[in-house]
């Protein structure tokens, strides 16, 4: 009963999605205010639709109604709580309804929070929102439905995928697709905006928060799920260019320069038709990343079971969407002219230089992502091949060396006209700093790639360089200390939101070049008791335990490794056998210092009676990993703070003017 | 500065910032393709022993032999079959008679040299060549139980 009342939400929905958009367009274009207004409360509707929907496919999966096809395919009743819940997302049709849920629900939160939208962008917004929805939605009516009833009901489930029983990966979907689909809103307004035919600094002020919080959701997302393959997988790795992964980078990687481009038009009026290109391309790689995830069309070492029949579908809807939104854009954007002239050494022009970067790394990472499926089809499927991590670290690599190098630089330049003169004298500690780096690390740390000390030397000359331009923001050591508190309690909290995201890419690259630089690994075969040398460590098998968990068997195995005689740690590695799904998982054992992960795996006993007892063991030491996860970190806060900038909140900057007015009359009267 | 030279300095230095890209890709692209063979595709080429590609076919039944932490086994299409090993430790969806994708070189002796295989997340995923492998060679049908 429940189920059919999801289902019967649905098909609401995709009415009230065809309404909103049309009517509201329809009204904007005729000035009909009714119309125009027509469109919140559909928005507001569908997503009040879509949680009904939601709780009802909830409702299944918690009370483990197996006659439901979908959760008899996912869950099983001996699973823990969490896990019922997080089988929810932990299936295709599950997950395009929580695809579908986040879009109505960034529709609904314009249509309640967007009061001070002018009335006609807001009605067209809401429209291309609802556009995005009603494709989707009978994408999922009509091949995917999550309410499809299974007669008779089966006594007990198929179980969950046991690789996806994990906290992590339990959030990395809601997390992901609130990133993916934030970007749906940069989408529509710049849509909107081109059927108004008017860009101004004003759209901008409204379109960046939005870009902002999918940009945070997303750089949340992916190093979740990248901390999730980094222990579960038991591989040692944490990023692997595979399809899968790069589908949710690329986007990431355009919005990033979205997110850049946004400001100029904001503060400058200038870079206008190219800021409304980068939003239609930012969502476009959103679908397409759908796309490549949902249809299989790519081999993937996270590939799930696909059904390509679903993959034309969604084909289909990337088409019209991004075919629809480039005509559009070839048709009005010539007739939108920036404003701001700026000089090529110029704040401008270093966000201009960063937006090329990112948009060439970009465009790199999706041929490499394509290729496989070109050069398959040029060949006529007799050809078929892998893009492997060496064609991304060599063209990847080097396009980010200069965009990191400018990072520094860029937010020193004066808006409009730079002088390169006053701005040097001011990285000079920055230089200092990473020359002295690229010395220390050639000779503290011997053995890895020659490329290695540069890399941690650009890692500091960006940390170095943020510092002094926040330093000197606040002017720090030039008045005295209570002075530049009371400038850092005033910063806006975009500016400290920049320089935090700034040092955690500089903390990401100092991780990323340790883990991938300087590796090491033992593999052997050690029976309880027996020990190994490798990787600078003494690894000892201590014993291998047996038991049973919630819904697992487990082989326990304590890896006790020590430096020199010196016992440093315990590792738990564990391999989890599950036997609804007849399936095993592997548990890396992991312990963590701030120079390195010392990460241990268990393998399978021999199979012989005299090897019965002989349990492969993997054992890496991982350096630097954990500050990725903790770059990662610092980039999200400082994502959350800049939302947080009163600045950002529409509206906000009126009821600030009205707010402060009395200040001064109270300073005076003090 | 005038809008034009503006206009023509962004050209050029995209122009340029392209160009540097694509040379980068030719070159990266020229040693990082990995070629995806099966066996059968093997037995009808000659590959030279150190160049790396993707091996793709099912896990013949009864041919998994473990020796200390190296994996012996042997990769099937059903018409064909390579002898293969690997050291490590192999994904846990690594099974006897389940589709399996490995990357890694040829020895003098014909057998194949696992350095990497592929993980899958979910026990009823062929990855997708091993699937079109199988299909060439008349094995499976679509719509078939998966053998």
């Amino acid at each position: 009963m429940i189920a059919e009342i999801g289902q019967f939400v649905l098909i609401l929905t995709l009415v009230l999605a065809a309404v909103q958009a049309t009517l509201p367009l329809w009204g904007a274009a005729r000035g009909d205010a009714a119309l125009m207004a027509l469109a919140d409360r559909t928005a507001i509707g569908q997503a009040a639709a879509l949680l009904v929907a939601f709780a009802a496919l909830t409702y299944g999966f918690v009370t483990s109604d197996f006659s439901l096809e979908l959760v008899y395919n996912n869950s099983h009743s001996l699973k823990p709580m969490l896990y019922k819940v997080s089988g929810v997302w932990g299936n295709h049709e599950g997950s395009m309804l929580l695809w579908i849920l986040v879009l109505a629900l960034f529709s609904a939160a314009v249509a309640l929070f967007g009061r001070n939208l002018p009335p006609s962008l807001k009605a067209r917004v809401l429209a291309v929102q609802a556009m995005i929805g009603l494709g989707f939605l009978a994408f999922i009516i009509f091949t995917s439905n999550p309410f499809a009833r299974l007669s008779p009901a089966p006594l007990d489930g198929a179980g969950l995928n046991p690789l996806l029983q994990d906290p992590g990966l339990a959030f990395h979907p809601p997390l992901l697709y609130l990133g993916y689909v934030g970007f749906s809103m940069a989408f529509s307004f710049a849509v909107a905006a081109l059927i108004e035919g008017k860009v101004d600094a004003a759209w901008a002020r409204w379109v960046r928060p939005w870009t902002l919080a999918a940009w945070t959701f997303l750089t949340a997302g992916i190093a979740l799920g990248s901390w999730w393959a980094y222990y579960e997988l038991g591989w040692g790795g944490w990023w692997f260019w595979d399809p899968v992964e790069n589908a949710s980078f690329i986007p990431w990687l355009f919005g990033t320069a979205l997110l850049h481009s946004a400001i100029i038009v904001e503060k400058r009026d200038a870079l206008k038709s190219w800021t409304i290109l980068l939003a239609i391309i930012t969502f476009s790689m959103s679908l397409l990343g759908t796309f490549l995830v949902r249809s299989g069309v790519l081999t993937s070492v996270h590939a799930f079971a696909v059904d390509p029949e679903r993959g034309v579908f969604i084909l289909g809807i990337l088409i019209v969407t991004i075919g629809g939104a480039l005509t559009l854009f070839a048709i009005r954007a010539p007739n939108m002219k920036g404003g701001g002239l700026f000089s090529p050494v110029s704040r401008e022009g270093a966000l201009v230089a960063n937006n090329m970067l990112l948009a060439v790394a970009a465009g790199t990472v999706l041929l490499g992502t394509l290729y496989p499926l070109i050069l398959e089809g040029l060949s006529g499927g007799d050809a078929k091949v892998s893009v492997g991590p060496p064609f991304f670290n060599a063209t990847f690599g080097p396009i980010m060396v200069p965009l990191v190098l400018m990072m520094a630089a860029g937010p020193m330049l004066a808006w409009k006209r730079g002088n390169l003169r006053t701005v040097a004298p001011k990285l000079i500690p920055a230089a200092i700093a990473s020359v002295l780096a690229i010395v220390a690390t050639f000779v503290l740390v011997p053995g890895g790639p020659v490329l290695a000390p540069f890399a941690m030397g650009l890692a500091v000359w960006l940390a170095a360089g943020t510092l002094a331009e926040w330093a000197g923001r606040i002017n720090l050591f030039r008045v005295p200390l209570g002075d530049s508190w009371r400038r850092l309690k005033g910063q806006p909290r975009a500016a400290s939101g920049m320089t935090l995201a700034h040092l955690g890419l500089a903390t990401m690259i100092v991780g990323i070049t340790g883990s991938s630089a300087w590796r090491t690994e033992l593999v052997t075969t050690l029976v309880p008791g027996q020990s190994a040398d490798g990787a600078g460590y003494t690894v000892t098998l201590a014993e291998v335990t047996r038991g049973r968990g919630p819904n697992y068997n487990y082989e326990r195995g304590l890896l006790t490794i020590s430096d020199k005689g010196r016992e440093i740690t315990t590792l738990t590695a564990e391999r989890r056998f599950f036997p609804v799904a007849n399936q095993t998982t592997t548990e890396a054992g992991i312990y963590t210092t701030i120079l390195a992960d010392l990460y241990g795996v268990i393998g399978e006993p021999g199979r012989t009676p005299e090897t019965a007892d002989a349990w492969t063991v993997r054992f890496f030491v991982n350096p630097l990993v954990p500050w990725i996860w903790l770059g990662a970190m610092v980039m999200v806060f400082g994502g959350s703070l800049s939302l947080t900038d009163r600045r950002h909140r529409v509206g906000a900057p009126r009821r600030g003017r009205t707010a402060s007015a009395p200040q001064p009359v109270t300073a005076a009267a003090e | 500065m005038k809008r034009k030279h503006r206009r023509l300095l962004v050209v050029l230095t995209s122009l340029g910032l392209l160009g540097a890209a694509s040379a980068l890709v030719l070159s990266a692209v020229e040693d990082s393709l990995v070629f995806f063979y099966t066996p059968s595709d093997l037995a009808s080429r000659s590959t030279p022993p150190d160049t790396l590609f993707r091996l793709g076919g099912l896990v013949e039944e009864g041919s998994v032999r473990r020796d200390g932490s190296t994996t012996h086994f042997r990769v099937t299409d059903l018409k064909r079959a390579i002898p293969a090993s690997y050291t490590g430790i192999l994904p846990d969806l690594f099974r006897e008679g389940q589709g399996v994708v490995a990357e890694g070189t040829l020895t003098t002796d014909g057998s194949f040299t696992a350095r990497e295989v592929l993980a899958k997340h979910d026990e009823t995923y062929m990855p997708k060549e091993v699937a079109d492998a199988l299909r060439e060679s008349g094995q499976w049908r679509d719509g078939e139980a998966k053998p």
